[in-house]
């Protein structure tokens, strides 16, 4: 198999799988359905682990390429490939997926062949964003995998599942309709200069646009991106859709959905308008600290398990943006690792909660009390997690925090100053979490008869809670591989930063040195996946 | 042994894994659990003491090894601050680094020495009639927390030293709320760990302002650096203002000392180890590993010694008048810690260390002989409770004796000697002054009388006990006592390292001659090793490092500094100093010897209450309130920032998402102003038309009718005004 078919395979196989479920197996086989899609994403999850073994970590350039003329008449293309960057995302994408998939094997009674079927389908829609370098199929994957999670959370949610469902998705609908605009701004700005009708973003990374243009440009790319990250005062849609959503919706929300808004900062804003982001920078690291200490804040005071974590979300989010802006090797650098490290962690403590309400039915912090008597594997677990969320050295999240925060000192100690209090309100709202619900009395006989986690959900959580202690211990893998691509962006938006150091940057991807693929076979392979892939997403 | 120093924080690892992962369900036997974790810390003393041994044997300028494990964090470009080291820009680089030399080496010892003792005391105080299922919940957390404290002391760079600090921080955590079915525990705990991580913010900031000071976190480099600076340059002012803000939370100094008394809610093996031998001390450690720093930063020094010397006064006097036996411990450790501190601020950083190390021997024996006495009564803490143990508990009340002894500063015993330094040097001191002195002998004599008070109360007079407790007490078994016997042996032979000058006579002149820890210390609290020693930027050395990750890199065998020992000259005017501190030692001995008077005259009847503070009603709740510090944070601090949370919540729900929700009733309605202006008004001229049209306006009607058309002509429409909205305000 060519190394750019196995991308585009990890890409689509759950799709793929996500139609064969639907063709092949009958709603009540609810068994082997089960079966099918946890195989299928345990699959993808290995077969993202052979994208390792034939990367260059050494380089900015773009790999696994592939690049197909889709509709020429507007010069919209197939052109996938990765870098370090989406490397580590979509390795984070495929290892959450399958254990949002292990997660729900108990908890989803109702309708589990849909159930199975969207979340395939968001895999493959998430993973899509993380490969696409045309804006046209970026933008398709994009909202592409707003739908899945839109029925997730309408179908399988709470009480209130409706209300949110229809919040995000028009919230964040909202926000891409603003960055089609600003993309076809960049479209024809492009064609106004070069001549090219091109949707390719390589080619964009080469514009030198004026700067008003990319005060504009910016602004619409920051609405859909700053909604989905999300950041303050964009971040209402979050809470509503983390307590409402499934488990394993949540999860994946936290991990990778997030990430997409940062993501789209740094693959577009960054790189293609550096001026603007230069001159836009302290107004996110002034959102970004709000953020931080707000939604620390309102964690703290929060009575909902799940409502809590969202809220830490909204804070350890803002840490990314401030990182991402601070616009230097260490915050860039700090705010990609941190998108993983918040990942890991946080998609661990939703899968916290989602095992305590599944034997509670109850989300209420005030209703639990003690469970660390009964559930010592489960205290010990949480207790990694929720380290790791507050950043303790040793643990993931103190790297990527610990990046974000020197980065930003470089940048301007005073935002270091208020964003460091962020941490240590991160330990008293975790802490006091951890205190009433796995301290105290057992509150009532009911908890006192709770079981501790079993085979399966220590599956789910041992892995994260282990690739925490991995990260925070020997980070360097992550980092080198982030480091080329973290650099190429930092020189494009700070020209001659690395002036006088023994590092010399490399330069972005361009569009000329992306390989193109010509093979036939493997065109008419890609094609198929493709087709299959829409045709998968046209009969839901 | 030298060369495998690197192990010592990797042995109570050991510890760790095993009685973690299998003691619960495949071991299960008390005894093999504290013995494993026990065997673990006195392994790692062993192989101190023999590094130790050989690192006393090579030249002073060698008495610096350091080995990197492997590169723990290697990330991007920085660009400087403007700095007087003429570094503009660097890569950061933290290796998992570890360096032995004599200030790590002292601190290896006192750590795993006193570790290993209160190890051992453990296994029989923990050790319950129904077995505590936590038993070995409790040795995993005690190693955990000896291989962070080892960490802390030997880390090569200021952020392996944050790995510790932070990882003792959370062992403290898990052990204060060891008993966490008890509610206050659990609120113990959140406080301790809560209160230190707004020290270690500070910590964060400062190590972020030597990084970009210096390009590097490696205590080497940073101290080669501060060279360049010349005394009270600003930005190491900055930087020592923030480690001390670390110092204060972890050493439990004013103002975030609050913590420390409601650790007591731990078991007592744990107040004994963390809250008074080792971990509190981390600050003071971290202080004197960055002498160099806070030397050229008079204004801190300053600051410094105020804090030291406050928290000695403000804690004694709470100690004074608290009933409960680990809460005068626990305030006597904070005010000790003052005393510390103190030292570190008048610059006598060697004496700052000394006096951790005899502290910790008595502070660690009264702390555990308090715990004897709780193990004899049930649990009980209140002296009033107590009396006359003394005829039962003979053992625990002959140490118990001997480290009031040693901590009141009775001539001859450890604390005499450390204190005595101390005073010395908060008046003669290179930032001292009379005043730092008058406050250090002042609280002098109210050590000797909270002391005495406790020795009274608990183990003479008469017995205040029920019958039922009365009739269990009994002397706690060997594996308790002997540990406090040890420590008794230091207590009192743990002050002949630091004999100080005008005591240097005959015999003790040979001994000194022998053994001085101010001599032993020299290279590190002189700062003479510092401006030797090699720059940043060695490429060669990172070359080695990035190509093999577990090399052994640094001085074993081979020396990469050589330091010119320079003879110290006697300091001029020896005689004066002499007679003045004669003077000033013979004040401070009747200072405390007056507060053991007192203490005697108003306690040794055994006494039925505190009748005599009765004339001192006010001045008495004050203390007995603790100046009500607690009651007055959580007003000012803690329900406030709740008061925020909550408020902020309210916003979020009101405006914050008020607005998104009102932007889509807004749009919703629009929506429906939409439909009914298309139904009526467009629709109805289609209609009202010629029947020409009639044709076309079926298929319109067709398309704008049906459900799902609607749902689609709302969001388009949404988005149309969402999109305005956020356009146009």
């Amino acid at each position: 198999m060519s190394p750019s078919l196995l991308l585009n395979l990890v890409v689509f196989l759950p799709a793929l799988g996500a139609l064969a479920i639907a063709l092949l197996l009958g709603k009540e086989r609810a068994s082997e359905i089960r079966w099918a899609a946890n195989i299928i994403v345990l699959v993808d999850f290995l077969a993202s682990l052979l994208l390792l073994r034939g990367f260059d970590f050494g380089t900015a350039e773009l790999q696994y390429v592939t690049r197909l003329s889709w509709i020429p008449s507007i010069g919209v293309e197939y052109f996938t490939g990765i870098d370090g960057i989406s490397l580590t995302l979509i390795l984070l994408t495929t290892l959450l997926g399958s254990i949002a998939l292990l997660s729900s094997w108990t908890y989803i009674t109702s309708r589990i062949k849909e159930y199975y079927i969207f979340l395939l389908l968001l895999q493959t829609g998430m993973l899509g964003v993380f490969i696409s370098f045309d804006f046209f199929l970026f933008y398709i994957f994009w909202e592409v995998m707003l739908v899945p999670m839109y029925f997730l959370i309408g179908i399988w949610g709470g009480k209130n599942r409706l209300y949110a469902a229809i919040k995000f998705f028009l919230y964040t609908l909202a926000g891409s309709v603003l960055m089609l605009v600003a993309i076809l701004a960049l479209y024809f700005y492009n064609h106004s200069v070069t001549g090219e009708w091109t949707l390719n973003v390589l080619s964009y990374y080469q514009l030198s646009i004026p700067p008003d243009l990319q005060w504009w440009v910016f602004l619409g790319l920051f609405f859909a991106f700053a909604i989905k990250v999300p950041m303050w005062p964009f971040h209402t849609w979050l809470p509503d859709a983390h307590v409402q959503a499934p488990t394993a919706g949540s999860v994946i929300l936290a991990g990778v959905l997030l990430k997409m808004g940062t993501y789209g900062f740094i693959r577009f804003s960054l790189p293609i308008l550096p001026d603007a982001s230069l001159q836009f920078a302290p107004f996110i690291a002034v959102l970004s600290i709000i953020a931080i200490l707000y939604g620390a804040l309102v964690a703290l005071m929060q009575k909902d398990w799940k409502s809590l974590v969202a809220y830490s979300s909204v804070s350890h989010m803002g840490f990314i943006t401030l990182g991402i802006f601070a616009l230097n090797p260490l915050g860039l650098q700090g705010g990609l690792f941190q998108m993983l490290a918040h990942g890991v962690s946080t998609g661990g403590l939703f899968l916290i909660v989602g095992l305590a309400y599944e034997r509670t039915h109850t989300r209420e912090i005030a209703a639990y009390g003690g469970l660390g008597q009964v559930m010592p594997v489960f205290a010990t677990l949480f207790a990694i997690l929720a380290l790791s969320s507050m950043g303790l050295p040793g643990l993931n999240g103190f790297i990527g925090e610990f990046l974000i925060l020197i980065g930003s000192f470089e940048w301007n100690p005073v935002y270091t100053y208020w964003a460091v209090w962020g941490i240590v309100l991160a330990a008293a709202y975790l802490l006091w979490l951890y205190q009433r619900v796995m301290f105290g009395e057992l509150k009532s006989d009911k908890l006192a008869a709770l079981q501790d986690l079993n085979l399966r959900e220590v599956m789910t959580l041992l892995p994260l809670a282990l690739l925490a202690v991995w990260m925070g211990l020997y980070p360097q893998p992550l980092l080198r591989t982030l480091e080329p691509p973290v650099n190429a962006i930092i020189e494009r938006v700070h020209p001659g930063y690395f002036a006088g150091t023994d590092v010399s940057p490399p330069a972005l991807p361009s569009a000329d040195a992306a390989r193109v693929e010509q093979e036939d076979e493997e065109k008419s392979a890609v094609d198929a996946l493709a087709d299959a892939a829409g045709h998968a997403r046209v009969r839901q | 042994m030298l060369e495998y120093f690197w192990l010592i924080p990797l042995i109570p690892l050991v510890g760790v894994t095993i009685n973690g992962l299998f003691a619960s369900r495949f071991i299960r036997n008390e005894n093999v659990t504290g013995i494993i974790a026990s065997g673990c810390m006195l392994l790692a003393f062993l192989i101190g003491a023999g590094a130790f041994v050989q690192l006393a044997g090579l030249p002073v300028a060698e008495r610096n090894v350091q080995i990197e494990l492997y590169d723990w964090l290697d990330a991007g470009v920085a660009h400087m601050h403007d700095n007087e080291a003429g570094v503009t820009t660097a890569r950061f680089r933290v290796s998992f680094g570890f360096q032995f030399d004599e200030l790590s080496a002292l601190m290896v010892l006192v750590v795993t020495g006193v570790g290993f003792l209160i190890h051992v005391y453990a296994i029989g105080y923990m050790k319950h009639d129904p077995p505590d299922p936590g038993y070995y919940r409790f040795f995993t957390y005690m190693n955990l927390f000896a291989a962070f404290m080892l960490i802390l002391v030997l880390g090569s760079s200021y952020a392996m030293m944050f790995i510790g600090w932070e990882g003792v921080g959370l062992c403290s955590y898990l052990l204060i709320g060891y008993y966490y079915q008890k509610k206050s525990a659990g609120d113990a705990a959140k406080k301790a760990f809560v209160v230190n991580r707004i020290g270690d913010a500070g910590f964060l900031l400062g190590l972020f302002a030597i990084f970009f000071t210096f390009g590097t976190l490696d205590y080497d480099g940073v101290f080669a650096g501060a060279a360049h600076y010349s005394a009270g340059a600003g930005v190491l002012t900055f930087i020592t203002m923030m480690l001390l803000v670390g110092a204060v939370g972890k050493s439990a100094q004013i103002p975030l000392f609050v913590w420390l008394p409601d650790a007591m809610e731990g078991p007592t093996p744990v107040s004994a180890l963390i809250h008074a031998a080792t971990m509190v001390t981390a600050g003071v450690y971290m202080i004197v590993r960055s002498n160099v720093l806070f030397s050229l930063a008079p204004t801190t020094m300053m600051v410094v010694a105020a804090i030291g010397a406050l928290t000695a006064l403000f804690a004694a006097s709470i100690a004074m008048v608290q009933n409960d036996i680990k809460r005068v411990l626990a305030y006597s450790t904070v005010s000790q810690l003052g005393y510390m501190i103190l030292a570190c601020g008048v610059g006598a950083y060697a004496v700052g260390i000394f006096h951790l190390m005899t502290h910790a021997f008595f502070k660690a024996l009264l702390f555990m002989a308090a715990g004897s006495v709780m193990h004899a009564l049930h649990g009980e803490l209140d002296m009033w409770k107590m009396g006359n143990l003394r005829k039962t508990m003979p053992i625990t009340h002959k140490t118990f004796l001997v480290g009031t002894l040693a901590i009141v500063g009775v001539p001859g015993l450890a604390g005499f000697f450390s204190k005595d330094e101390i005073l010395w040097n908060a008046w003669a001191g290179t930032h001292g002054s009379a005043w730092l002195w008058a406050v250090g002998t002042l609280v002098a004599g109210m050590t000797a009388f909270y002391m005495t008070r406790m020795l009274l109360l608990t183990f003479y007079g008469n017995s205040r006990m029920d019958e039922h407790t009365e009739q269990h007490v009994h002397e706690s078994p060997p594996v308790m006592t002997y540990p406090l016997i040890v420590l008794a042996i230091l207590s009192v032979i743990g002050g002949y390292v630091g004999i100080p000058a005008n005591l240097q006579l005959g015999p003790l002149a040979a001994l000194h001659e022998r053994i001085d820890i101010t001599r032993w210390l020299e290279p590190v609290t002189s700062g003479t090793r510092a401006q030797e020693a090699p720059g940043t930027g060695d490429e060669e050395h990172t070359a080695a490092v990035a190509a093999a990750p577990l090399q052994i890199v640094g001085a074993i065998g081979e020396p990469v500094t050589v330091v010119l020992q320079e003879e110290r000259s006697e300091q001029a005017g020896h005689q004066d100093h002499t007679a003045m501190e004669w003077t000033l030692m013979l004040i401070s001995t009747a200072v405390a010897l007056a507060g053991i008077g007192l203490a005697y005259r108003v306690y040794a009847g055994g006494g039925v209450a505190d009748e005599p503070f009765k004339r001192f009603a006010a001045p008495y709740r004050v203390l007995w309130n603790k100046y009500w510090v607690d009651e007055a944070y959580d007003a000012v601090f803690v329900n406030r920032i709740k008061d925020l949370g909550r408020g902020l919540w309210v916003l979020d729900d009101a405006l914050v998402d008020g607005t998104v929700n009102g932007i889509a009733n807004a749009t919703l309605q629009a929506a429906n102003a939409s439909v009914e202006f298309d139904t009526r008004v467009i629709d109805g001229s289609v209609d009202g038309g010629a029947g020409v049209f009639w044709s076309g306006s079926r298929v319109l009607r067709a398309l704008q009718s049906g459900y799902v058309q609607n749902y689609a002509l709302i969001i388009s429409v949404g988005v149309f005004v969402l999109v305005s909205a956020y356009l146009f305000f």
